[in-house]
């Protein structure tokens, strides 16, 4: 028998029922966390998922910091990144873990994102996880693309005004476009506090909001797990599912672990290669922005450079920022271009891992493509590669459907 | 939990040596022919001599407005206020005031055709300091004037002359894929010696590279010192909550 309540336990006790009455924030708990089963095979893919969350929360976090120093004015900014830089106490590490965390975020949702390419994370009954998955991608674009103007160096200018001349592409509105998003007639002052507004308040809200809706959704239906096995299918008297667990504590202490070695990871680079090579910091950004002198190679930061790589690709402006969009905007229609009977890999055809495994050759190559300087050789290959590209959606339906699958367990393997 | 299909080996396998093995793209816009440096940033009495040397030699005409006088006694050993205030700065300046040059913008860009550069970030600008110290050491002389092999017709003549001595180029002859004949620069070579050794001007360039390192960015001292701290941390952190996942999941996988 337990040990009678002590006082202040009870004390405890009532004022929890005080709030649950009120406020129902055990029932909470219980549905997404301590009472959330989740599959118990997943594997190492599936770090991804809270891994990005514990990003988005450092990009607020740090975020909140940065805003308390920087000025957003166009004759400030450069010098006020500086003063965070030097001035500033521990502003230097505040500014690298923002700065080396975008780049962080953008290599967790890509996994995050390849994950359910390959365990049909898509597929029904999943498709709106999916696709207000694809909406957080698209913010987090602008997010971090605005984000990059604000140091207000040469890259943040002139990266700016490639990015921004692509609406000018668009058929009679586009140049009253350009002028309408710069908020001037070239990128100026105007440009700068318009971007510190959507960056720091506008698009962290839209992002927020998605990261909810995309775990409300995900919570409805449950997660997916790597042999793409419905776990629901199968329970106990109690109807809890045979092979899931309690999302608290087992994948909680398990999520910790991941934690830990992406921290790791994410302070080698913040102590010992905060500028990523000159991948996450370009070297022209410590020159500041100067309107009359153009940077001999503009690129965009890594984590853009795939869909810079398909833009360069296409001789045509308007055509290749149509097929620009339509690299991003395909991932949309992935629930019903799969039109397999199963919806992990393991179990499709060796059609579907062919061009699964092209595919991420295709996403990578284009990326370190998109960073060259554009011979024409490389543009001819960035052509192959995004013919490839576009050919793994394409060809998906036929694949998919006519391809031989292997018979899918009925309870997941180990 | 992590399960090694032959298919998953096999996929890593493709992306990594289809990394590797396609003729490589990227190039980050990088400078080729560069000598390195080999400057070291956490070497005090290095960055001693190279904070002296640049307030001697460059900062009459170069600012580094992003920078304090008073972070180098705060940060470089063997410097305090006082030493930085008697050596280092100009007649009416404070010690809290920004690097400012002594030579205003406007007279500098008269005489030189340009402004000299503000220099607080130009190991990082250029992608790493190798490219100033190439450079430093790369002027040379000709019947039209000062010439560097780094930055062709630059408009900054060879300020350290006196120091280094004065290089004059040697030209060769070369026939290119078209099978025409180019002149084109083969070696600097040592005219007309300095004050300096070679050796000891490189050693002072040296030193320069390290304090360029170093005010481009002051936080790179305790950054480096403290990341081993903060990574053994991690490292242990990540073994315990290894620990806790394996305690906890030992029902799970029986």
């Amino acid at each position: 028998m337990a040990k009678p309540a002590s006082n202040f336990t009870r004390q405890l006790e009532s004022v929890g029922n005080w709030v649950d009455r009120r406020l129902p924030v055990s029932d909470f708990w219980k549905a997404h966390i301590s009472e959330y089963y989740a599959p118990k095979n997943f594997n190492i893919m599936y770090f991804f998922g809270s891994l990005a969350l514990l990003t988005l929360v450092n990009q607020i976090v740090t975020g909140i910091f940065l805003t308390m120093q920087y000025k957003p004015s166009a004759a400030e900014a450069f010098a006020s990144v500086e003063y965070i830089m030097r001035d500033v106490e521990w502003g230097w590490l505040i500014r690298y873990m923002h700065s080396t965390g975008a780049s962080f975020f953008f290599i967790v949702v890509y996994l995050h994102m390849f994950r359910g390419l390959m365990y049909g994370s898509y597929k029904k009954p999943r498709e709106l996880v999916w696709i207000l998955g694809v909406f957080i991608l698209l913010v987090l674009m602008a997010e971090a693309f605005m984000g990059y103007v604000l140091p207000w160096g040469q890259m943040s200018y002139w990266g700016a005004q490639v990015i921004i001349s692509l609406f000018g592409a668009i058929p009679y509105v586009g140049d009253a476009l350009v002028e309408w998003i710069r908020g001037d007639f070239f990128i100026s002052d105007a440009t700068l506090n318009r971007f510190f507004a959507l960056h720091v308040i506008a698009l962290p809200l839209a992002l927020l909001l998605l990261v909810v809706l995309h775990l409300a959704a995900l919570h409805e239906v449950g997660s997916n797990n790597p042999d793409g096995v419905d776990i629901k299918a199968k329970k106990d008297d109690q109807g809890r599912p045979l092979d899931g667990i309690p999302f608290h504590p087992y994948y909680t202490v398990k999520d910790i672990f991941g934690v830990g070695v992406f921290l790791t990871l994410f302070a080698f680079v913040i102590f010992y290669a905060p500028t990523g090579g000159g991948l996450m910091l370009e070297k022209d950004n410590f020159i500041p922005a100067d309107p009359l002198v153009t940077p001999q190679h503009i690129v965009p930061v890594w984590y853009f450079t795939t869909f810079y790589a398909i833009l360069q690709a296409v001789p045509d402006k308007l055509l290749g920022v149509i097929l620009m969009g339509a690299a991003i905007g395909v991932l949309f229609l992935m629930p019903w271009l799969d039109r397999s009977k199963v919806r992990s890999i393991r179990y499709k055809g060796l059609g579907s891992k062919i061009l699964l495994t092209l595919f991420a050759i295709a996403f990578i190559r284009l990326g370190m493509l998109g960073l060259a300087e554009g011979t024409s050789a490389q543009v001819l290959e960035a052509r192959i590669w995004t013919f490839v590209y576009f050919a793994f959606f394409a060809l998906m339906p036929f694949v998919t459907k006519y391809e031989k699958t292997k018979p899918v367990p009925e309870r997941v393997t180990k | 939990m992590i399960r090694f299909k032959y298919w998953t080996a096999f996929v890593a396998g493709t992306l990594i040596s289809a990394v590797l093995a396609l003729p490589g793209a990227y190039a980050a816009g990088g400078y080729e022919g560069l000598e390195a440096s080999g400057a070291n940033v956490h070497d005090m009495a290095s960055l001693q001599r190279g904070a002296k040397f640049f307030v001697n030699y460059c900062h009459s005409c170069h600012s580094a407005e992003y920078m304090r006088y008073q972070r180098l006694a705060k940060d470089i050993e063997g410097l305090d206020e006082q030493m930085v205030e008697e050596n280092l700065l100009f007649g009416g300046q404070e010690i809290t005031d920004y690097m400012k040059a002594a030579m205003p913008y406007e007279t500098s860009a008269d005489w030189f055709g340009k402004a000299p550069p503000d220099l607080t970030l130009v190991a990082r600008s250029k992608g790493g300091v190798d490219w100033v110290y190439t450079f430093m050491k790369s002027f040379y002389l000709t019947d039209q004037g000062w010439n560097n092999t780094v930055l062709e017709n630059a408009s900054m003549p060879h300020v350290l002359w006196e120091l280094q001595g004065i290089q004059r180029p040697v030209y060769e002859t070369v026939v290119d894929e078209n099978g025409e004949e180019q002149t084109r620069l083969k070696e600097l070579v040592l005219d007309e010696p300095g004050m300096m050794t070679p050796d000891e001007y490189s050693a002072a360039m040296r030193d320069l590279s390290a304090f360029l390192i170093y005010m481009g960015e002051p936080a790179i001292l305790e950054r480096e010192r403290l990341g081993i701290w903060v990574l053994l941390f991690l490292v242990v952190f990540t073994f315990l909550a290894w620990l806790l996942y394996h305690e906890y999941w030992k029902d799970v996988k029986k």
